[in-house]
């Protein structure tokens, strides 16, 4: 008998099962799912039953749903809820408008048209706390280029857009459009790119059926570049629903949520509620969830809107 | 010769001798302390050195950012955690820290040592007692802080403008004794059109900066957080405080430098060093950088006072600074051994050099000598402001209690919301309810 057969039982302990190499690939993934996402998801939904504070060393005390109804009832919350639902419809509409538009504008191939597209692709490549800090200095209304840009370099008379200030009076919801628009120069390119695979996915053949037919440029825009680009643009617009709900980064970076609480957002007082001196584990554990359920309830209403628009349904 | 009997005499001397030679605590060779990462706990490190120097046992000052220094904090101590000896922690955690067993009641080492004795008792009490007014303490008063004025005594010494603010007000141009002249100088400074603008005040949403800068004059009308039972309603929506924070409004609406709605002591020393104001309200432990003419071009022509008194005559600060304290959860040795660093540290020789290299001390004696008072353009306001600072609340809860009046104040005050009223009863009504469900109410 040949020392190399497969039977030989040193053969065997080198070749590995298909089921033990599966294990093997399987396990170490599985456990780290389990450890830093499983089991931190189903404890942190444990804790938002109880009145617990990371920092208390006491165990958590169940009090049922005791924090969802404070939160529910808490109407300076309910404010930040309407906050963040402007901020992300603003910041979502205006991103799929102007994301859309430039993916037409560098849909067809033109001399530097790579180059325009990587430069477009940029900001959406910069860390936000970083855009966050650059933008503040731009929007400085003393030597900020904003305003200088805007013509507007009379520091009596020019807006101060982060203090939601012009001419040195209150204009209420001025430093959360400040925030859209860094957040519409920083996204729109992701939209872009979305829309982007999906216009060059649309076969020519559909074009030129329709130019036979004498179709018109905006028949044809509404009746095959949009359906056909529709499935994209609706998961570019889902992802970027869910990222504007969790914004956190970029307002702290430009405003901390101020001036007072004109750009506090939901996912900032999260942030104050869990940490910041505060420790407030338990409801700041009901208020992710509760953040968390109208993420998914959204998203299914996307999804169920997308399926449609594949005519799945 | 010596017999067998004799060499052991020796011997057994020897080491008795040897060993109450030698170190206090011969098995702790390192001592961790955390920190800020700012420029005292660089000084702190130097000073410590020199405690190695003599005593062969090494000093780590571990420095953690601003941001998350409470937040690290408080996690290990949440486990139980020994990775440091002791903390040069917040005067406001002091209630968390001695209520949650953090802390190391220090009383005794600090009163049988006579160490008590040597720094203020205003400082004592602020960053180290718990609760205020009891007699016990857990820190050591290490790096003493509260907010002042630098001002560009440029302008002010300037005959032309000096001469025109007589005109307009009738007394003199000098660095203000009141609220009242802070807010007319703060006025005849504020020219749009020049770039100039009378003041840069703390404006920040962010943890305690807005709160932290109205106590200046929310004390000094008056204004108090609490009386001696915790009871808040009445007290902190009293007209005095009321009116202290109005004040605070007014001075935002009429001088404050455009661009600084989220100010805190970057932006504030950004908007002075960058000439666009003529006083800047900031912590003590930030004036180095307005005096470096390498980072202020004004640093030569630059003052400093401390805050002016309120319509009553009361004068105070909001506290800054830090205490040392002693983590409970380490090795009673080492516990010897933070001790042992703090009684050496609280010699007035040594504090006397924490001074020179630029930590704020404590220490009475060094705060009233010419020595010190001399050392910098600031110190002498320094000394002076901390025998009237006051602090927030240092209770357990104070991160809520802070939450609350952040949120209310920064209505008011940036967003022109509503009242200086109504904010305050609406942190009255809140503080209350926190309050009363922790169970603080006397």
């Amino acid at each position: 008998m040949s020392s190399t057969s497969p039977s030989h039982p040193a053969n065997r302990r080198r070749h590995l099962s298909d089921r033990a190499i599966l294990n093997l690939f399987i396990w170490p993934t599985l456990i780290l799912l389990i450890a830093m996402n499983i089991f931190p998801l189903f404890y942190s939904l444990y804790l938002s039953f109880t009145n617990y504070s990371a920092i208390a060393r006491q165990i958590p005390v169940w009090i049922g749903f005791d924090n969802f109804s404070k939160i529910l009832n808490d109407e300076q919350l309910w404010q930040y809820f309407a906050i963040t639902g402007r901020y992300v419809l603003l910041s979502v509409g205006l991103q799929t408008i102007l994301g859309f538009g430039m993916a037409m504008l560098v849909r067809e191939k033109f001399r530097g048209s790579g180059l325009l597209t990587t430069l477009i692709l940029v900001p959406m490549m910069l860390s936000p706390v970083v855009v966050g800090l650059f933008w503040k200095l731009m929007y400085n209304p003393t030597f900020g280029y904003v305003n200088f840009l805007l013509g507007l370099t009379n520091s009596s008379t020019a807006p101060d857009f982060l203090a939601s200030s012009w001419a040195r009076e209150f204009v209420p919801g001025l430093a959360l459009t400040a925030v859209v628009v860094v957040d519409v120069w920083m996204w729109s390119p992701f939209v872009m790119l979305l829309v982007l695979s999906g216009l060059k996915a649309i076969p020519d053949y559909l074009y030129e059926a329709a130019a036979i037919d004498r179709a018109s440029s905006w028949f044809q825009f509404w009746r095959i570049t949009l359906p056909q680009v529709a499935p994209l643009l609706l998961i570019a617009v889902l992802f970027r629903t869910i990222e504007a709900i969790k914004s956190f980064d970029l307002v702290m970076g430009m405003t901390g949520g101020g001036p007072g609480s004109q750009t506090e957002l939901i996912a900032v007082n999260l942030y104050r509620q869990a940490f910041q001196g505060q420790f407030r584990t338990g409801p700041a554990s009901a208020l992710a969830y509760i953040i968390l359920i109208i993420i998914i309830a959204i998203s299914n209403l996307y999804i169920r809107f997308l399926n449609q628009s594949r005519g799945d349904d | 010769m010596l017999n067998k009997k004799s060499l052991l005499s020796i011997f057994m001397l020897m080491v008795f001798v040897l060993g109450a030679c030698g170190p206090a605590t011969p098995a702790v060779t390192e001592i961790n302390i955390l920190w800020a990462q700012w420029d005292p706990a660089d000084y702190l490190q130097q000073i410590a050195n020199t405690y190695e120097k003599e005593t062969g046992i090494k000093v780590n000052v571990i420095q953690e950012p601003w941001g998350s220094f409470g937040d690290r904090f408080f996690t290990e101590m949440a486990a139980g955690g020994d990775a440091w000896d002791m903390v040069v922690g917040d005067s406001q955690w002091l209630g968390q820290g001695a209520t949650l067993g953090h802390y190391l009641d220090i009383t005794d080492f600090l009163v049988d040592e006579g160490i008590d004795k040597t720094v203020t008792p205003a400082t004592l009490s602020s960053y180290g007692e718990y609760p205020t007014g009891s007699g016990t303490y857990y820190a050591y008063p290490t790096e003493g802080d509260a907010d002042g004025w630098a001002y560009r005594k440029d302008l002010f010494e300037d005959p032309a403008e000096m001469a025109a603010f007589k005109e307009q007000y009738g007394y003199d141009l000098a660095p203000p004794a009141t609220y009242e002249q802070l807010r007319d100088i703060a006025k005849f400074f504020t020219r749009p059109d020049a770039g100039l603008y009378g003041l840069a005040i703390y404006t920040q949403a962010d943890y305690d900066a807005l709160t932290m800068g109205v106590e200046n004059a929310f004390f000094s009308f008056g204004g108090q957080w609490q009386d001696e039972n915790n009871n808040v309603i009445g007290v902190v929506n009293s007209p005095e405080a009321i009116a202290g924070v109005e004040f605070y409004r007014s001075l935002y609406e009429c001088c404050q430098a455009p661009g600084l709605s989220n100010a805190f002591f970057a932006e504030v020393n950004d908007a002075f060093i960058g000439g666009k104001v003529a006083m800047a309200m900031n912590y003590f432990a930030f004036f180095p950088a307005l005096v470096n003419p390498e980072v202020n071009p004004h640093a030569a022509g630059t003052g400093f006072f401390v805050n002016p008194a309120g319509p009553g005559g009361d004068q105070y600060a909001a506290l800054g600074g830090q205490g040392m304290t002693i983590i409970s959860y380490i090795s009673p040795e080492r516990q010897e051994a933070s001790k042992a660093f703090i009684r050496w540290f609280a010699q007035e020789s040594n504090q006397v050099e924490w001074g020179r290299v630029g930590g704020y001390t404590c220490n009475i004696n060094v705060l009233g000598s010419d020595e010190f008072l001399n050392a910098t353009p600031y110190n002498a306001a320094f000394a002076e402001t901390m025998t009237f600072v006051k602090d927030f609340w240092n209770v357990p809860v104070f991160g809520e209690l802070l939450l609350v009046a952040q949120t209310e104040l920064g209505k008011y005050i940036v967003n022109g919301e509503g009242t200086a009223e109504e904010a305050m009863n609406a942190i009255a009504e809140q503080h209350d309810a926190i309050l009363t469900e922790a169970g603080l109410k006397k």
